[in-house]
């Protein structure tokens, strides 16, 4: 019984840095598995998320890429990504020239005070990235009354 | 595959002229399970919405591929650019596999 | 009408005199303020469907004997009321007892999915109307008892309600504004819940908070309590359903 209790105390903080390792390493593999080798270019994304949330359960985000959204020049995909997330890739959206605009919002839940980062792929090969940190509260893994 | 309902909020402009570009948002009623185990958390098996497709005119429009990054009861924003009256139809794949279908009119003048 | 109702709030506030009760969204961050007040962005309104499309549903439904749905603009700003047989009762009290008695149905069960559904549909009819609880004559006993919880210390923290609610209002809590405490938006969408919930949930958070007795909801203690609420916010708008973090 002691032996079990202290065996069980021990092993969360192995586990919770165990875990944040992982996501580091998920992190970097799915930057990867997106950038290809190529650099991403900045300054491209509006890039809109709080610098604070009072709640990581519900993280209103929105990017709008500065893209003519023809069929010669046009954004594919917008992905994002939270660092310290289980989940890095949090989201990636599909879009074709009929969209009009390269510009999509959504809500996250962010486990904890972190970087996001933004990555918008054209049809041309390019990569323009946008970055931000955002303080959270409260993470999204808490339950309470 | 059958598609079943769900409970959504799709809100689009009450009409569009051609080649505007309109806005489109929803919300979809889904608690998002992400099978996250952690002190103080009940652990449930992981269900999530993992894939959104919108169709208009029966032209697939968007895609957004979610995970369980992706707040409770889904909220998206996308625009798209007025071509004709028709129906844009969102369909969400659960994971084990059920689709589920919500679909709005665009008018467009 | 909403714009209406809130030119009128500076003057109830003065009316009210030393107690300054603030309406909640007056608390809120700007962002849940301005969502609270969209429809396209608040899940709220998920809830808000399916109890429209509860109050159509059924053998004998709500419609069949009170109409469209409509009909309920201001029942929300009178609740709790005290029914003909001397029970208290708030708004969902109220439908479990049209369930019960008139529909000739199970009741839905509290913090069910359709009760708080048909009672978010319901309160929306009266949203932006001062609340207009009655709290003279059958409702004066139950107001008391609901004060006497209010200002009790309470738990192993040994705090009453308005030694937050009103000499820490607008102070910060776990992240968190303190408001005046008032039951205005319930049914809530609360982010920290990932979902809609009652009144009486939020009160078992309360509870929690101070380390007392959590009491099941539809009890005596809460009842009375969101009687008190109800008297405190006499004359603010009704936010229901409410988006709370």
């Amino acid at each position: 019984m002691t032996v079990l209790s202290r065996r069980a105390v021990l092993a969360v903080p192995l586990l919770l840095a165990g875990a944040s390792e992982a996501a580091a390493a998920d992190f970097a593999g799915a930057l990867r598995a997106i950038l290809k080798d190529r650099s991403p270019d900045e300054g491209a994304i509006a890039f809109d998320i709080p610098p604070l949330s009072e709640n990581g359960n519900s993280v209103d985000l929105s990017v709008r890429v500065d893209s003519p959204m023809t069929t010669e020049d046009h954004v594919t995909a917008i992905h994002i990504l939270a660092e310290k997330n289980p989940f890095p890739l949090v989201a990636t959206f599909s879009l074709t020239p009929r969209a009009g605009r390269a510009e999509v919002a959504t809500r996250i839940r962010l486990a904890t005070s972190q970087k996001i980062v933004a990555l918008a792929e054209t049809n041309r090969g390019v990569v323009h990235r946008a970055t931000r940190d955002v303080i959270v509260v409260l993470g999204a893994c808490v339950e309470t009354g | 595959m059958p598609t079943l309902p769900i409970t959504a909020r799709i809100t689009l402009p009450p009409s569009a002229q051609r080649g505007e570009v309109v806005t489109v948002r929803v919300l979809v009623r889904h608690p998002m399970e992400r099978a996250v185990d952690a002190p103080g958390l009940t652990p449930l098996p992981r269900k999530i919405l993992h894939t959104l497709r919108v169709t208009y005119a029966g032209e697939e429009v968007f895609r957004m591929a979610l995970s369980p990054g992706i707040a409770a009861n889904p909220y998206l924003e996308f625009t798209t650019v007025a071509t004709e009256t028709g129906d844009l139809v969102f369909t969400w794949e659960e994971d084990g596999g059920t689709l589920y279908q919500r679909e709005a009119r665009l008018v467009v003048t | 009408m909403t714009g209406a109702w809130r030119g009128l709030l500076p003057l109830t506030a003065l009316l009210l005199g030393g107690a300054d009760v603030r309406p909640t969204q007056e608390y809120l961050s700007p962002e849940i303020r301005e969502a609270q007040e969209d429809p396209s962005r608040h899940p709220g309104w998920l809830w808000v469907e399916e109890g429209e499309a509860l109050w159509r549903a059924g053998e004998k439904p709500c419609a069949s004997c009170h109409g469209g749905i409509a009909g309920m603009t201001g029942v929300a700003a009178r609740y709790p009321a005290v029914a003909s047989d001397g029970e208290l009762l708030d708004l969902e009290g109220r439908i479990e007892r049209c369930r019960t008695q008139h529909q000739g149905e199970a009741s839905f069960g509290r913090e069910s999915e359709a009760l708080l559904a048909l009672t978010a549909a319901i309160a929306l009819q009266s949203r932006g109307m001062p609340v207009a609880v009655a709290t003279d004559g059958p409702a004066a006993p139950f107001l008391e008892e609901g004060r006497r919880f209010y200002q009790t210390r309470q738990g192993q923290l040994n705090l009453s309600c308005g030694q937050c609610h009103d000499d820490n209002a607008g102070r910060r809590l776990r992240g968190d504004v303190i408001s005046n405490g008032l039951g205005t938006g319930y049914p809530a969408y609360r982010l920290e819940w990932n979902t809609m919930g009652s009144l009486h949930r939020r009160l078992r958070a309360c509870s929690l908070g101070v380390r007392a007795e959590q009491f099941p909801p539809g009890s005596r203690e809460y009842l009375t309590l969101e009687l008190f609420l109800a008297s405190r916010a006499k004359g603010l708008p009704i936010e229901a359903p409410g988006l709370r973090r």
